[in-house]
């Protein structure tokens, strides 16, 4: 026995496979491809809507709408002011369109993973059998190649924003899960047992102790995921979404350095105006773990 | 109101508690159970009747399953066989919903390590438990304030729980109890994490509250000062049995066991007993003494007055005067030292 060659199926079965595969899998397409398409479409208009909103608009009322919500959520000057001075050279060296663009790719990105992680990581944390079917999903969502579940998700919707949006998803939710069930599950037992005992019901046990408790670990979660769907930006521009990830892929395409760099460069700064502006968000709600004596 | 039976309550840590519990019951013992069939005898045959408006101190070192066991009385674990009576239900046979109903009306818990809600001011917590029952903002808030001002923390309202020291946080813990306004109040090792200063401190809140308030209340401890100092009545649990159930004098005069011996050794009796305790009938014939000591008296106290008066005998007198007996100096000083002591010195 030929115990070099390692024991194949035959060459004719295993494209017979990868054809059934393939077959059966481009019938559901066609059959369900224009249902999805439309239950999707939401999604759409409301990225379109963002975005309209961001490009129409005049660029000093976006640039002060922009510092407004920094300076809410992170009541610091010195990160509203740098965030205002990295946009406005942004603009200048012409990337405004994009760099909008991407910021509303972002946001609804952001937006989605929250809606759709938060439910499912508290749903991990009260359930030990729902953590162990997730954790090995998300363990798979982080690993698989990026562009592998590309194939499927333009196969479905074709090229365009829609696609994007639920590839970045894919990608940038598995944080938010994770941290949302792990911060619910490092709750101390002792506030949760007085929580009991004064009687709590679970959804008040949740509203009252568990998340609050756990909202510095949601807070990184949502940060992660942020940098995360910043990240994917680039690779899903290779599916038609348009933003800074696009004039990056150009770049690569047919190497212009400088403005690889100059493109990359705006998504780092988008990438540092988000994270220290949620950062300080979430650590402005721990207020009480910065009370001194 | 009513009285707080625990009936046969046997409790069995592990998975399969159910299939063991009628070896227990046969008389298995504790290491057996845990070596043969890796199972946690928790709490063995404990009855107990603790009674309506009084404190009722549940002692015992660590292990000895005094926690498990308050935790019966309010459903936060269940035994694996035995009732928990209160007026006329069983703690242990209600559903979800009534078990919460229970807990929200009837019970309130202070915590050994405070269990407060760190994101939540002095005031937020206290009002917690009205939260749980739906009892309007505002309302709440103004009890809330009524029982913060009790525990002596007024002015802290807007005080967030790491801002405060241990005693004060405890004291949190006790407002938030008491503002549930509920008939029995659990305290589980409550002032055991406390400094010694700070737990006599709380300890005289408590009673103080106590004469006013009159509550069911269960106290764990560890320590046997202050389970005499605060127990109407005691019971001394070790390995998940009870020893002894009596008043701090009985424990102190009569211990059941050797181990209950030991346990009180060190204590200073004569703190604990009173004159009452050693009053004997006077002698026939013999004319009362002139001075007079309260019945409810210290034996300390007393000794020191009557050294002081130069009389080597007293007139013991109830509150309501009658005459109970007389004591004499070396009686009591016979009564303050423990007679292992004694025994101790002899050889």
């Amino acid at each position: 026995m030929d115990l070099i060659q390692f024991p194949e199926m035959s060459r004719s079965s295993l494209r017979t496979l990868r054809q059934v595969v393939d077959g059966g899998f481009r019938d559901f397409t066609r059959a369900w491809g224009d249902t999805l398409e439309s239950l999707f479409s939401p999604l759409q208009s409301l990225l379109t809507l963002i975005e309209n909103l961001l490009l129409r608009s005049p660029w000093p009322l976006v640039l002060a709408g922009m510092a407004a919500l920094i300076w809410l959520a992170s009541r610091s000057s010195r990160i509203t002011l740098g965030s205002v001075l990295a946009l406005v050279v942004v603009g200048y060296l012409g990337m405004w369109e994009d760099t909008m663009r991407t910021i509303a790719m972002v946001a609804v990105c952001t937006m989605m993973a929250v809606v759709i992680g938060l439910p499912i990581g508290i749903l991990m944390a009260q359930s030990n059998r729902a953590n162990a079917i997730v954790t090995p999903l998300l363990d798979m969502m982080q690993t698989m190649p990026s562009f592998v579940y590309l194939i499927p998700v333009v196969m479905i919707f074709g090229l365009g924003k829609v696609p994007g949006v639920i590839a970045v998803v894919i990608y940038a939710i598995p944080p938010v899960i994770r941290l949302t069930n792990l911060g619910i599950r490092h709750v101390a037992f002792d506030v949760l047992e007085a929580a009991e005992a004064f009687g709590s019901s679970r959804w008040q046990k949740l509203r009252d102790v568990q998340l609050p408790l756990a909202l510095p670990s949601i807070m990184a979660g949502i940060n992660q995921t942020i940098m995360m769907s910043l990240a994917m930006v680039v690779i899903a521009s290779m599916i038609g979404v348009r933003g800074l990830g696009q004039p990056v892929l150009q770049a690569i395409n047919q190497q212009y350095f400088t403005m690889g760099v100059m493109n990359g460069l705006a998504i780092v700064a988008i990438a540092i105006i988000l994270d220290r502006t949620t950062q300080a968000y979430g650590k402005r709600l721990q207020k009480h773990a910065e009370a001194g004596r | 109101m009513s009285d707080i039976e625990i009936r046969n309550v046997y409790k069995i840590f592990g998975p399969e508690a159910e299939r063991h519990i009628g070896a227990v019951k046969a008389g298995m013992t504790k290491t057996d159970l845990n070596d043969r069939h890796n199972h946690v005898l928790g709490l063995y045959d404990i009855n107990l009747t603790i009674p309506q408006g009084k404190i009722t101190v549940i002692m015992g070192l660590s292990g000895s399953g005094k926690s498990t066991l308050i935790r019966h009385i309010n459903g936060l674990i269940r035994p694996t066989s035995g009732e928990v009576l209160y007026d006329g239900r069983d703690v242990v046979t209600m559903s979800p919903s009534e078990l919460r109903a229970y807990r929200r009306e009837k019970t309130a818990m202070v915590f050994q390590k405070f269990a407060l809600l760190p994101h939540r001011t002095v005031l937020e917590n206290a009002a917690y438990g009205l939260d749980i029952r739906g009892v309007p903002r505002a309302e709440a808030e103004s009890r809330a304030r009524h029982w913060i001002d009790r525990v002596g923390l007024a002015g802290y309202e807007d005080y967030y729980p790491r801002q405060l020291s241990g005693g004060m946080q405890q004291r949190v813990g006790l407002a938030r109890a008491l503002c549930n306004d509920t008939e029995i109040l659990l305290m589980d090792e409550a002032f055991s994490a406390l400094d010694p200063l700070i737990r006599v401190d709380m300890q005289t809140i408590l009673l103080e509250l106590q004469k006013e308030l009159g509550k069911t209340i269960i106290f764990i401890t560890h320590d046997l000062d202050e389970a005499l100092r605060l127990g109407d009545k005691i019971a001394v649990l070790r390995d998940g049995a009870i020893q002894q159930v009596g008043t701090g004098q009985e424990i102190v005069l009569r211990p059941a066991t050797s181990y209950i011996a030991d346990f009180v050794r060190e204590v200073n009796r004569g703190r604990i007993l009173t004159a009452r305790t050693i009053a004997v009938p006077l002698p026939e014939g013999e004319e009362p003494p002139a001075f007079v000591v309260r019945a409810e008296a210290r034996l300390d106290l007393v000794a020191r007055q009557m050294t002081r008066e130069g009389v080597a005998h007293a007139r013991v007198r109830d509150r309501q005067g009658a005459c109970l007996g007389v004591i004499d100096l070396p009686a009591i000083l016979d009564a303050m030292v423990n007679p292992a002591d004694v025994a101790a010195e002899a050889d």
